[in-house]
């Protein structure tokens, strides 16, 4: 086949060319989210050996906790551990074969973001106004 | 004269060509399934130490139920991440090399995060 040359061929449309449907946007966000946890045991590491580590080590870990950037990465963290968790579990429905109708897929696809945020939102309320503060 | 050409033992094994069945997506499954409870014990666990000074979360990390419960968490999670990222690598790196290395790579950095959070968990229980 020496010489033989291949032919351009029409490319069909990529994802770009799509709107983003939401289900797609669940899927994708199930992906970064389930990347992001994976480093982020990194920081859960972190917190058990300074927790054995005695005071030093753990007031290290609360200044990187409470400061802004701190934050900023644990709210990241628990939203994608609840997100994470809720499109798993809407996986776990389409394992037993269930959910894959057209109106079924944008309801799951709607009451992952909706119910990771909003529970997100209540953990963080709960943490800061119920629980929060020294003791 | 049968028309298969597989071995007996191919054919109980069951596996075909590919020489691996359904086991990763099975455990994928299964660590799943461990992770919806596990998760939300850790979630508990960890709002129960918000605010808490080193003692007192040494204390409670140190409790049987809640260190047992935080020793499942890491197993389940760091098994269910690996298989996770496995396939995200082999969806996106395609080179000869680079691809096994990164399956290795994966392999290495869940089995030790996995160690150190089970060491710190364990150091934390008995006290050394």
């Amino acid at each position: 086949m020496a010489g033989t040359k291949a032919r351009e061929r029409p490319l069909s449309p990529h994802l770009q060319i799509y709107r983003w449907p939401l289900p797609m946007m669940m899927s994708i966000a199930h992906r970064l989210t389930g990347i992001g946890l994976y480093f982020g045991t990194i920081l859960v590491v972190w917190w058990l050996i300074a927790v054995g580590s005695g005071p030093g080590g753990y007031s290290r870990l609360t200044a990187f906790a409470n400061s802004w950037f701190g934050r900023a990465v644990l709210f990241a963290y628990t939203w994608s551990l609840i997100h994470h968790m809720l499109g798993g579990i809407r996986h776990l429905i389409w394992d037993t074969g269930r959910g894959f109708e057209p109106n079924e897929r944008e309801w799951l696809a709607l009451a992952t973001i909706v119910g990771s945020v909003s529970l997100t939102m209540v953990l963080w309320i709960v943490g800061y106004f119920i629980i929060g503060g020294a003791r | 004269m049968s028309s298969d050409l597989r071995t007996p033992l191919a054919r109980v094994g069951g596996l075909g060509s590919a020489r691996s069945g359904t086991g990763h997506f099975w455990l994928q499954r299964v660590t799943a399934v461990a992770n919806v409870p596990l998760t939300i014990a850790f979630v508990v666990i960890l709002a129960s130490l918000f605010g808490r000074n080193q003692a007192a979360a040494q204390q409670i990390l140190g409790t049987p139920l809640v260190a047992i419960t935080m020793l499942l968490f890491i197993g389940s999670v760091t098994f269910h991440m690996r298989l996770g990222m496995q396939i995200v690598i082999e969806d996106y790196i395609h080179g000869e090399i680079l691809r096994p290395l990164l399956v290795m790579a994966n392999t290495f950095f869940t089995i030790g995060i996995g160690l150190a959070a089970a060491y710190a968990l364990l150091k934390l229980s008995f006290g050394i």
